[in-house]
């Protein structure tokens, strides 16, 4: 079924119209060898039972695994409540909410998001959401280069301990608009950003500071003192944080004296499942005085003629179907389904039960990790206090030991050989609160006969 | 009918330019302009010691229906922008020759005399020719 409504007669009359022949024409400024020509190597289409049938076949080879990789994307128990009411109708279907009045249900559940996300980071405005966490994060480097007035380098301080994914995702997106990326190394004791990295950039012209929270190896970094090191030498900082950890660790809008000036983070772990990588979506916060160079979509609360409480898209003419190529971003379409379904999932588990998730997930990950090191030939990798994640080291190459354990059903976590070959045999693991005692034993006990048939190979 | 004071040089993208003593310029946009754009509820000035070429974007007007650029009408060094209309952005429609400027700039040597600025007369003919 096509869901484009024009007739080729149409498509001839409007080609006229404008005086143009065909449609390609109206793409002839892409150079030839950048498109695609074909779609060789995509299948034919399958029906509906045809489909079916081939994904749950797939699902069956692919099995159930325990899965303790974290890495950016979380396990967590998504109450069953969240997607039964995320797939209504009336939120299932929904389209941007330009029509103020017609979309009043969808406004409110984005009003309620961006308060959420305001508060959990302690910052004073929230957008209606972004594409995902790395994405967030490269826009939160464009807006820092508009709202620096002061910088004139659009330099982006970005610790190694970033995700490396979010770096490469910050470079490609904004390396062609004047940006410059430069990284900072972290210490191979700690597994964090040392703020005595910094100094050497302390007489230049810096825009804006990254600080992971937790960072990529699940560290906790020294977000006060980095924080006021920027303030103090007229950079901005982006906070690049969990949803989850928020409930325990001091919110992005107090670290250091004046707190960061942009938050962004993946939103995933907020009842979103992980589904082969997404959708997902992105969050981003900020102090209010930026906040006309924020990109995306802000939903404001206000009254109607008759002094009534509605709901309406505001600072609009910031925005692409206003400003045209001088919007503050042409990444627009916020992520409405998943942002339902966050919104629902924080609702439900209040900021209580948003704690005890927290709790539980580092609870289970210090078991995680004490039960893994008891195992001959593994130790931690870094000292210092993390969150749901840490760093192992194994006396055996990684990739082979993950195998056997794959074998076991067991993924045992994100090999690091390929991201930061200088730490060794390092395997990235996470517990969430989905995990139990038992399956912290089924891991330890599997990656203790898989280093022994290593060491015996 | 538009208010266009005789004293002022204009642009056709709607700024005014006032000589100052000191030989430099101040500038904003005619009162056509902020009637055009309608109540205005952002300004965002350039930072003072900036460079602006004649031409460039260099400052925004935003109302509750349109953002628009304002454009440098001569090329110079930014003297101050007017920190004032941050907080008062309506300033601009109440006062657009006066309290409502937006810009002081320090023309570039030669820049005053070489722009293509209209006199009154010329500028109201632009404004009738659009209709306004």
């Amino acid at each position: 079924m096509a869901f484009i409504p024009h007739t080729d007669a149409d498509v001839a009359a409007m080609l006229a119209t404008i005086g143009v022949g065909r449609i390609e024409d109206l793409f002839d400024e892409i150079p030839p060898h950048l498109t695609l020509g074909s779609l060789s190597g995509v299948p034919e289409e399958l029906n509906e039972m045809q489909i079916g049938r081939l994904m749950s076949e797939r699902a069956r080879a692919d099995g159930t695994m325990l899965s303790f990789i974290g890495a950016g994307a979380y396990e967590h128990h998504i109450p069953a409540a969240v997607w039964a009411i995320a797939t209504r109708g009336e939120f299932y279907s929904a389209y941007t909410p330009y029509q103020a009045e017609a979309s009043q249900g969808t406004l409110q559940l984005i009003y309620e998001f961006q308060t959420m996300i305001a508060r959990l980071t302690a910052m004073e405005v929230s957008n209606a959401s972004m594409y995902d966490g790395a994405s967030a994060t490269a826009e939160a480097a464009l807006m820092a280069v508009r709202a620096n007035r002061k910088s004139t380098s659009a330099r982006i301080l970005v610790p190694a301990t970033l995700h490396p994914h979010y770096r490469r995702v910050a470079v490609t997106a904004a390396c062609n608009q004047g940006l410059r990326f430069e990284e900072l190394p972290f210490c191979t004791a700690e597994g964090i950003t040392p703020p005595a990295a910094l100094g050497k950039y302390a007489a230049e012209d810096i825009t804006a500071l990254v600080i992971p929270q937790p960072n990529f190896f699940g560290r906790l970094e020294d977000v006060d003192a980095l924080t006021d090191w920027a303030h103090a030498h007229r950079a901005l900082v982006i906070g690049v944080v969990n949803p989850i950890a928020l409930a325990l660790l001091k919110p992005p809008g107090e670290w250091g004296a004046r707190g960061v000036d942009i938050a962004v983070g993946e939103g995933q772990p907020l009842g979103v499942p992980l589904s082969s990588g997404g959708p997902y979506f992105g969050f981003m916060a900020s102090r209010l005085e930026h906040v006309r160079q924020m990109p995306g979509r802000i939903v404001g609360r206000t009254l109607d003629v008759a002094g009534r409480e509605g709901f309406t898209l505001t600072l609009q003419a910031r925005e692409q179907h206003i400003r045209r190529a001088r919007a503050t971003s042409n990444i627009c379409t916020n992520q409405g389904l998943a942002v339902t379904a966050a919104t629902i999932y924080l609702s439900l588990m209040g900021a209580q039960g948003l704690e005890r998730t927290a709790s539980a997930a580092h609870a289970r990950t210090r078991e995680l990790v004490s039960a893994l090191t008891r195992v001959p030939g593994v130790r931690l990798a870094f000292t210092g206090p993390y969150f749901h994640e840490a760093v192992v080291l194994l006396d055996r190459p990684v990739a082979s030991v993950l195998k056997a354990l794959a074998r076991g059903g067991i993924l045992g976590g994100l090999d690091l050989s390929g991201y930061c070959p200088e730490l060794g045999n390092a395997l990235l693991v996470c517990a969430t609160e989905t995990k139990t005692c038992a399956d912290i034993e089924r891991y330890r006990a599997a990656l203790s006969d898989a280093l022994q048939a290593a060491r015996a190979a | 009918m538009s208010n266009v004071p005789a004293d002022l040089k204009y642009t056709k993208s709607h700024e005014w330019v006032r000589t100052l003593a000191d030989g430099s310029v101040e500038i904003g946009i005619t009162d056509h302009a902020q009637h055009a754009l309608g109540d205005l509820v952002f300004v965002e000035v350039p930072e003072a010691g900036r460079a602006v070429k004649a031409g460039e974007p260099c400052a925004v007007v935003e109302s509750v229906k349109a953002a628009s650029e304002v454009y440098a009408p001569l090329a110079g060094e930014v003297a101050a922008g007017n920190a004032q209309l941050a907080k008062e952005p309506e300033t601009v429609n109440a006062e657009p020759y006066g309290a409502g400027w937006l810009m002081r700039l320090k023309p570039a040597a030669g820049a005053l005399a070489g722009a293509a600025l209209l006199s009154a007369a010329d500028y109201q003919k632009v404004l009738d020719a659009e209709g306004g």
